[in-house]
């Protein structure tokens, strides 16, 4: 019974539990008997919360029950990435600095999912301050891939994307700012999501890059995926860079998320399959076959100014971060110091202390953007080229319907391969960045294995606010094949 | 020494609190005086994962103010980090307005005591949020209060164009009436509402050459007296030590110095400047403000005729002196008062002397704004009518004003019920007079034989009358009366 229930999708159980086939409470005890098995293998999760699991899921039973209206994910066990604030537990952005913080508010997603009367089982994971491509830059323990324990799960959202996989949650929301929601999906092969910029409210999410931010989920497959925009996504006033409705009004994703786009015209820039392993590109190309035995025509596109993407992402991300976690500094937010010679030190010791190595490299790295005199060639000069990416996504957009390419240029790797190696770390997130710096939408869904067993994952992109165009593009792929069925060998 | 000649070169920096209710990028209500840290919340607390909203009515305010300072008004404006690290700013940095500020290029008009007007330009001003206050009374320990934290502010930075103590406390003076006209600042002084910053040196010219001493920077000043004195303290201090030192302005001599209030003198307070690297760069949290024609039009049409157009104007519409038209409008409800009356039929000057004698002296009394006795314009109105028309005399118009401030009754009215309508029926006066003349015909005599005591007999015989009478005999006609039958 508990492994037919852990095989349901966000949307089968989300009916059973409404229709009162499977009870909430069920479902909540299948996923803390599976975290029991499987967790102390992947440690996905930072913290779990099983006793307000279980009390709200009595409550949504007793409501369906009752015949009382409930939310659109009621009864559903879901994960929350640790960057994003719960009045109900700490936040800790896997930090040292944040290890006891206890945000006194919920994130604008987490207000979102309350009202849906989702059940949020625990924080998972993550690259401290959601810097890094791996989850090996937590500060707090580390994750595996569920697919093989000597890999990274990848990052920084890799405990959302490892508790999905690993059939921990029916769902998670992570945040991507230069690839973190779509790099570990695809590692740990999940769909991961990462909306328009604007779409989803950043209220309440522990800001590393604020113009590149963006909450978006993970699931097992793309309509849980449109399950999910239908409840994180609309405009919240607290934020400003949330769009409103009048601007982009929120469809409903799942209404004809299996209705295929006829004609559908995709871009692929050549190049970019050459620059992934074999057989990354291999299963990227596979996929494009079968996207045209559906109909689709391939479309080759330039993108001039993608190669600076990874370049201009270092210099905005790490500005933006370094500004953003001035705040954490002994005095106002996060550890102390235990004993300060002067005021100076009190900032000084207290952030050398808490934070990690990536975090100082890209405090440091930020810092030094946007000082006197380095202004113009760093973070002007960036902003400038961010401009130019967005243009070439525009200008493809005039063309082609979406554009389509490998996530990563490699499957999961092992732990410790990049971590000596900044630069190569960084240029993981080759095909990710540039979406963050056009604000535009991407997916990543599971498009086969390798010969080792470990999932590939295909991008695709399309223009800002499209998201039900893109959801239903990748729904098209999932139904032609069954990469997401497969249970990860950690779960088991 | 002779020869030496020198020009005291002043700019300044002020900042205006807004009278918005609340913050400048949250909800929390501002406050004076509230328990430390309870008008705050995640937003202005700097807290993880909290965002800023930018406050609608304090933009609007700054666009006011700064139209009202003939600035020009850019369409799209965006806001920066300024950063550092202090206790006082809870993310250590401070959302401010770098190289696009909301308003630039303007001048204020401001009165010297010769009667004419000097224009100051305006460099730019901006709209930022304010920190929060440290205090340093618990021993070892700083508290910090962040009440205060994310109060907006408006920044006026002027160009070097004041020349004086004076001048400079001019500009504070009309400043300060000007947003309180609009409404944009309570412009409270003792609440910190507006806070000036004088940047002091001097220009000297000895021997055909031309001198430039340090500049001194005053921080933190927030009395008209203080910011005066610390100019004229400073012009004087910097000619000193020029003549005993010699010193003349390098880059990076420029000196903070503190106002110690109780000595009367500037105090140095930080001898180098700190290389201060603030890295500036646009807030990604807020999109850009873009002022659309429509948008200005609409804040322009909330715009008032300004203190000192009005002051002008009330000299040369309404023949009021420079004196009486610089009291009347140092305070928009009262100038508007004024206005109105007179708009209304009321004599300027007789209005103007009801608001600036008694009015000013009940209100002293009261601790308020003679507006803010409560008389309305058309009471004010009929007031001066009555007293243009001899229904009441000087002393009672004192007395009825200060009546109408009591019940708010109109002056008619007061002066029916507290008898204080004059009388100026020449017949019945008269008959009046005849009594007093067939009464007191020592006094008659004497008035009639002319010499010494005629005056005086005069005066006593034109007292019984208004005892007679009550005081309401109109004194005007009694004196017709009293003319034509004593010669």
């Amino acid at each position: 019974m508990a492994n037919e229930i852990l095989n349901l999708t966000c949307k089968q159980l989300r009916d059973q539990i409404a229709d009162g086939t499977v009870k909430s409470t069920k479902a909540v005890e299948a996923v803390f008997a599976q975290i029991e098995k499987a967790e102390p293998k992947i440690k996905a999760f930072l913290r779990t919360h099983k006793e307000e699991a279980m009390q709200k899921a009595a409550d949504i039973d007793e409501k369906i029950a009752n015949g009382d209206k409930v939310g659109s994910l009621a009864g559903v066990p879901i994960a929350v990435k640790d960057n994003i604030c719960t009045s109900f537990s700490k936040t800790t952005c896997a930090s040292k600095i944040l290890e006891d913080f206890e945000a006194p508010y919920d994130a604008h997603v987490i207000e979102q999912l309350n009202a849906a009367d989702a059940i949020i089982i625990g924080k998972c994971n993550l690259d401290e301050f959601a810097m890094g491509s791996s989850t090996e830059n937590s500060g707090l323990q580390q994750t595996v891939n569920p697919w093989d324990a000597d890999r990274v799960p990848g990052g920084s959202s890799g405990g959302s994307a490892a508790a999905v996989a690993g059939r921990m949650a029916f769902g998670s929301l992570g945040s991507d700012t230069g690839g973190s929601i779509r790099q570990p999906a695809s590692f740990c092969g999940v769909v991961g999501l990462k909306p328009t910029y604007g779409r989803v409210s950043r209220y309440g999410l522990v800001a590393y890059g604020s113009s590149l931010d963006q909450i978006g989920p993970f699931t097992r497959n793309v309509e849980d995926a449109a399950l999910m925009m239908n409840v994180i996504a609309g405009h919240d006033g607290r934020d400003s860079t949330s769009v409103t409705e009048k601007d982009a009004p929120v469809p409903d994703y799942t209404a004809d998320i299996d209705k295929p786009i006829e004609g559908l015209k995709i871009g692929i820039v050549p190049r970019f399959n050459e620059g992934a392993s074999d057989e990354v590109g291999k299963a990227v190309k596979a996929s494009l076959d079968t996207y045209k035995s559906l109909g689709a025509e391939i479309v080759e596109i330039d993108m001039p100014y993608f190669d600076y993407a990874v370049a201009t992402y270092y210099v905005i991300a790490t500005a933006e971060a370094s500004s953003n976690l001035a705040r954490f500094d002994g005095v106002h937010y996060g550890h102390r110091t235990a004993d300060p010679h002067d005021y100076v030190e009190v900032y000084s010791k207290s952030r050398d202390e808490a934070f990690g190595d990536e975090v100082k490299r890209r405090i440091m790295l930020g810092t030094y953007a946007l000082s006197s005199g380095y202004y113009d060639a760093y973070y002007l000069k960036a902003s400038k080229v961010r401009n130019l990416i967005r243009q070439d996504y525009t200008k493809a957009f005039e063309k082609v319907d979406c554009i389509m390419m490998p996530v990563s240029p490699t499957t999961a790797f092992k732990f410790g391969e990049k971590t000596d190696d900044p630069m190569q770390m960084y240029l993981a997130d080759i095909y990710t960045i540039a979406a963050n710096l056009a604000g535009v939408p991407g997916i990543s869904v599971p498009c086969g294995f390798d010969s080792q067993n470990l999932p590939v994952g295909l991008q695709i992109f399309t223009p800002a606010f499209s998201e039900e165009r893109l959801l239903r593009i990748a729904r098209m792929y999932e139904k032609e094949n069954d990469h997401n069925i497969v249970m990860p060998p950690l779960a088991k | 020494m002779s020869d030496l000649e020198y020009k005291v070169i002043v700019g300044l920096e002020i900042h205006v609190q807004l009278a918005t209710r609340t913050k400048m990028f949250c909800s929390c209500e501002l406050g004076f005086g509230q328990e430390p840290n309870t008008s705050v919340c995640p937003v202005c607390l700097g807290m993880p994962g909290s965002l800023p909203v930018m406050n609608k009515q304090a933009f609007e305010y700054s666009v006011m103010a700064g139209l009202a300072l003939n600035c020009n008004i850019p369409s799209f404006t965006k806001w920066d980090r300024k950063s550092y690290y202090y206790p006082d700013l809870p993310k250590n940095y401070q959302i401010s307005q770098y190289d696009l500020p909301m308003s630039e290029h303007g001048y204020i008009e401001i009165p010297l005591e010769d009667g004419s007007t000097k224009k100051i330009r305006i460099l730019r001003a901006h709209l930022e949020e304010d920190a929060g206050k440290n205090t340093h009374t618990l021993g070892n320990f700083t508290a910090v209060d962040l009440n205060r934290a994310g109060t907006p502010l408006l920044e006026i930075v002027t160009e070097p164009d004041l020349s004086s103590g004076a001048e400079v406390k001019a500009l504070a003076v009309e400043l300060q009436r000007i947003v309180r006209y609009l409404g944009v600042s309570e412009a409270d002084m003792q609440k910190g509402h507006m806070r000036f910053e004088p940047n002091v040196n001097l220009h000297i010219t000895r021997g055909g050459q031309l001198y430039k001493t340090p500049i001194s920077e005053v921080k933190n000043l927030n009395s008209f007296r203080a910011l005066e004195g610390s100019v004229t303290y400073e012009a004087a201090r910097q000619l000193d030590e020029f003549l005993e030192t010699g010193i003349t302005m390098e880059s990076g001599n420029k000196r903070t110095y503190g106002w110690d209030d109780e000595n009367n003198r500037t105090v140095l307070q930080r001898e180098k400047e700190e290389a201060h690297d603030y890295r500036y760069f646009p807030d990604p949290d807020l999109v850009p403000v873009v002022m659309t024609p429509e948008w200005l039009d609409d804040i322009r049409s909330r715009l008032c005729e300004m203190p000192l157009a009005m002051e002008k104007r009330f000299v040369t519409e309404y023949g009021l002196s420079e004196y009486d038209a610089g009291v009347i409008t140092s305070e928009k409800a009262t100038a508007d008062l004024f206005d109105n009356a007179v708009k209304a039929g009321a004599d300027p000057k007789r209005v103007c002397n009801i608001l600036t004698q008694t009015g000013a002296k009940l209100a002293k009394d009261k601790e308020c704004s003679v507006a803010e006795l409560g008389v309305n314009s058309e009471n004010l109105t009929a007031l001066a009518k009555m007293i243009d028309d001899g229904d009441v005399g000087a002393s009672a118009a004192a007395q009825v004003f200060e009546l109408m401030v009591e019940t708010g009754d109109t002056p008619g009215q007061v002066a029916e019920k507290h008898n204080l309508i004059q009388k100026s029926d020449a017949s019945e006066i008269e008959s009046l007079v005849d009594a007093v003349l067939a009464d007191n015909a020592q006094a008659v005599e004497q008035v009639q034989a002319g010499g010494k005591k005629s005056k005086k007999a005069r005066g006593f015989i034109m007292g019984q009358v208004m005892q007679r009478s009550k005081g309401q005999a109109n004194p005007k006609v009694v004196n017709q009366i009293l003319a034509k039958k004593l010669g």
